[in-house]
């Protein structure tokens, strides 16, 4: 007994130094290494500033821009969650009701799509789906002035298929999609005299 | 449900059937102590370690002295990791200056959610711990409390194999050669696996990024009035992500680095990272499937058993499928159609890039094992949805289970079915040449008793009682469910939630704590007992009255027990709950 508390000790002690501070130091370095970018969440710079990740999500409300999905943290990405709503529960009806009629005004005729009315698990959903990205491609025409065939190009170029063709889902990067159409509207007014 | 959402979901399987085999030998060799090809890198660490703990690697311990052993390092590691919480404001690696962790029983709870390898979460990753914590005291113990898991498997395995011996092996070299042979080499490639498809491992302060449009958002007030603020930049959480991601998978312990778990982007940014988690979910469990028809000399009984895990995943795997892919017929206007452009279904609480498939099937695994890791809420599944990860739990978490609990886990179900077995032919039951006695099935009962009673208990309590009640977050059964999930999970050690319940509160934590514990520990001093036992009994040659356990009978035998047991005990509870709630959802009712 005793004998086997002064190992439980020593064990204690021994492996924490081993898989509790050398195993996660030495990933950091070979992450550091050899997948910089990646290792450090591919943040996004702009004029030296740091204007987001590629795989956080960010919101958009603005009628030019792509909207992202509802999110239950409004893409505080220093507190990440769901709504938690269960399937029953009225406030999640409520939400979504008012959320289908806010976007119909926007898109009479068209069903809207799910992704665009329910919360992301995250809160920091970088993507939606391409059925969503489709959904908003009228809206943001106009608000840009440019024609529907040059926003479905750009949606195109920012979505991703299934990976080796079969696993999880085709989907639309929202912010790097955004930052194309700053890009795109920045060129031509430069353009226009 | 799409032909493709099933492709992906047989490619899964498939993989874990193709590694059942090698893993399941290279465990057997390990602790066999024989030769493998890791030896010359290992060897020197395993002597180094043996020397500076004291520990003699050639004493072997009767069952007693293993299950000492093993619940003195489990205190002594729990009580450390609450130390460190308590003091991480002194501690390195602290870049957002976090204090120390409180309340006092939120520490407590963490301390034994991480040590009983459940990893329930009462706090929010990214705005509690710090970098230290998470390495240092969390993912630690994601190695440690998986070791010794696959140390009490083997040790039972090890009973059954062994003939008039009183000794089961010896825990330390056990735990140690788990987790430097099966647990950490592949964590060092798994984890730059996981980089490579973006998951973070920095030390760095979170950064700070400036929105490309700033937001006004309502937020409440303290005098309860909405105000107006516009938000313009957006804090982005950081990490050493990566090294704890892999063990927390490849240990089947669950708990996130951060909060939203593997539904975050920078825990689970792509579907190949999700792939490989699921892999490293079911992974060893099933190997030690093999490792336990290898070591008893009967590899038929192994694959029987895998068998009887296959198709009890591939039941759980259906109804959530169906039920997440069917959506949620309360939300109107909305278009929840599978087509070539959106997965559809109920995607509240879900991730575009996983979509309904793979949502589906994280819950499905995670609880299978006794993970606990989520890639979706399972707090917004559909009622049905949502009680399959549920029904996995109470089941003991034997679909290919925990990393060695549930090995272990089914081993008890193994006892009662060969001994239901025996009572239907009129001979006294016998597993693989040991004769089943009575001492034997009543540690089984007791091991099936205790799981219950502490969920149920504590779950009645806290349906009736304000304390319990007032963290509902979702009401109606749906509220019901909430509850029975959290003691479910703690004492299944899974460590998934319906994370709507508040469950930092004094009466949450402590109970919640107590389960974990209880969960644990109470169920393997008597497994280790019938461990202890069957290792002493002589060897029986099977004769024409012996139950064979390696045919497809013997594999529809033990499903039968498996699901009859688990629906005798928890059928009522879950009718309250998840079955109720699914009838209003259908009849259109709302709370």
């Amino acid at each position: 007994m005793k004998k086997n508390l002064l190992t439980a000790i020593r064990m204690t002690i021994a492996t924490t130094i081993l898989l509790g501070i050398i195993y996660p130091l030495a990933v950091t370095g070979l992450a550091q290494t050899f997948f910089r970018d990646k290792a450090n969440g591919q943040l996004i710079e702009a004029n030296g500033k740091i204007v987001g990740s590629r795989i956080i999500g960010q919101a958009f409300t603005g009628s030019g821009y792509f909207h992202s999905r509802p999110s239950a943290v409004n893409y505080d990405a220093s507190n990440s969650n769901g709504s938690q709503l269960g399937p029953t529960n009225q406030k999640l009806i409520d939400r979504v009701n008012g959320d289908v009629a806010r976007l119909r005004t926007e898109n009479p005729g068209t069903p809207v799509p799910t992704d665009m009315v329910t919360t992301s698990a995250s809160g920091l959903d970088p993507e939606i789906t391409p059925a969503a990205a489709a959904f908003q491609i009228h809206r943001v025409a106009i608000e840009r002035r440019m024609t529907e065939t040059e926003i479905v190009r750009l949606v195109s170029d920012h979505t991703a298929g299934r990976t080796w063709g079969f696993l999880g889902e085709p989907r639309v990067n929202v912010l790097e999609l955004n930052l194309a159409l700053d890009e795109e509207s920045r060129v031509r007014s430069q353009e226009r005299p | 449900m799409t032909i493709n959402g099933w492709l992906q979901i047989l490619v899964f399987l498939a993989l874990i059937f193709a590694v059942t085999k090698p893993l399941g030998i290279f465990m057997a060799r390990v602790f066999n102590r024989e030769k493998t090809f890791m030896d010359p890198a290992l060897r020197p660490i395993e002597r180094v370690l043996y020397r500076v703990t004291a520990v003699d690697e050639n004493h072997e311990m009767r069952w007693t002295e293993y299950a000492i052993s093993m619940l003195l390092f489990s205190v002594v590691s729990m009580l450390v990791l609450y130390l460190i919480q308590r003091v991480q404001g002194f501690l390195p690696f602290n870049p957002q200056k976090f204090g120390a962790v409180s309340p006092a029983h939120l520490a407590f709870n963490t301390a034994a959610s991480f040590a009983t390898n459940t990893n329930w979460q009462a706090y929010a990753g990214e705005s509690t711990m710090s970098y230290f914590t998470q390495m240092a005291g969390l993912a630690y113990h994601n190695f440690v409390s998986a070791a010794v898991g696959i140390a009490l498997a083997i040790a039972f395995i090890r009973g059954v194999a062994r003939r008039q011996m009183d000794t089961i092996g010896n825990f330390w070299v056990d735990m140690v050669r788990a987790f430097l042979w099966v647990l950490l080499p592949f964590c060092i490639v798994g984890s730059l696996l996981l980089v490579s498809q973006g998951v973070v491992q920095n030390l760095r302060p979170y950064d700070h990024a400036m929105l490309i449009e700033p937001q006004q958002v309502q937020t409440t007030g303290a005098d309860g009035k909405s105000v107006a603020t516009t938000v313009t930049e957006q804090v982005i959480a950081q990490g050493p992500v990566a090294s704890q991601e892999i063990i927390k998978e490849w240990g089947t312990n669950g708990g996130g680095f951060f909060n939203a778990n593997s539904a975050h982007p920078f825990e689970n940014p792509t579907p190949l990272s999700n792939l490989i988690e699921l892999f490293c979910i079911f992974a060893i469990g099933s190997g030690l499937t093999y490792t336990l028809g290898r070591m008893t000399g009967s590899q038929r009984h192994g694959w029987s058993v895998w068998a009887a895990m296959a198709i009890l995943f591939l039941a759980g795997i259906t109804v959530t499928y169906w039920a997440e892919a069917g959506g949620n017929p309360l939300l109107r206007g909305v278009d929840q159609r599978a087509t070539a452009t959106q997965s559809g279904g109920n995607m509240e609480g879900k991730e575009v890039r996983f979509g309904i498939a793979n949502s589906a099937l994280f819950a499905t695994a995670t609880t299978d094992a006794s993970c606990g890791a989520i890639n979706g809420w399972h707090d917004s599944f559909t009622p049905l949805g949502g009680m399959v990860p549920l029904v996995n739990i109470m089941l003991s978490e034997i679909i290919f289970g925990g990393v060695g609990s549930g090995m272990y886990g089914m081993m008890i179900y193994i006892v009662l079915a060969v001994f239901i077995a025996g009572l239907m032919v009129g001979r006294t039951p016998e597993y693989l040449g040991k004769k089943i006695e009575a001492y034997d099935v009543k540690m089984a009962m007791l091991v099936v008793l205790v799981f219950p009673l502490v969920i149920l208990a504590f779950a009645a309590i806290s349906s009736v009682k304000d304390f319990g009640v007032s963290s509902i977050a979702n009401p109606g059964p749906h509220g019901l469910s909430e509850i029975l999930y959290a003691f479910t999970s703690g004492a299944g050690n899974n460590g998934s939630a319906f994370g709507g319940l508040t469950v930092n509160t004094p009466w949450y934590d402590i109970t919640m704590g107590v389960t974990m514990l209880a969960g644990r520990f109470l169920m393997i001093i008597p497994m280790l007992a019938i461990a202890g036992n069957l290792a002493r009994k002589k060897y029986v040659p099977p004769s024409l009255g012996t139950f064979p356990v390696t045919t497809p009978l013997f594999t529809v035998l033990l499903i039968g027990v498996i699901v009859i047991v688990g629906a005798l005990t928890f059928f009522p509870a879950l009718s309250l709950g998840p079955v109720l709630e699914h009838l209003m959802v259908n009849a259109g009712k709302t709370f």
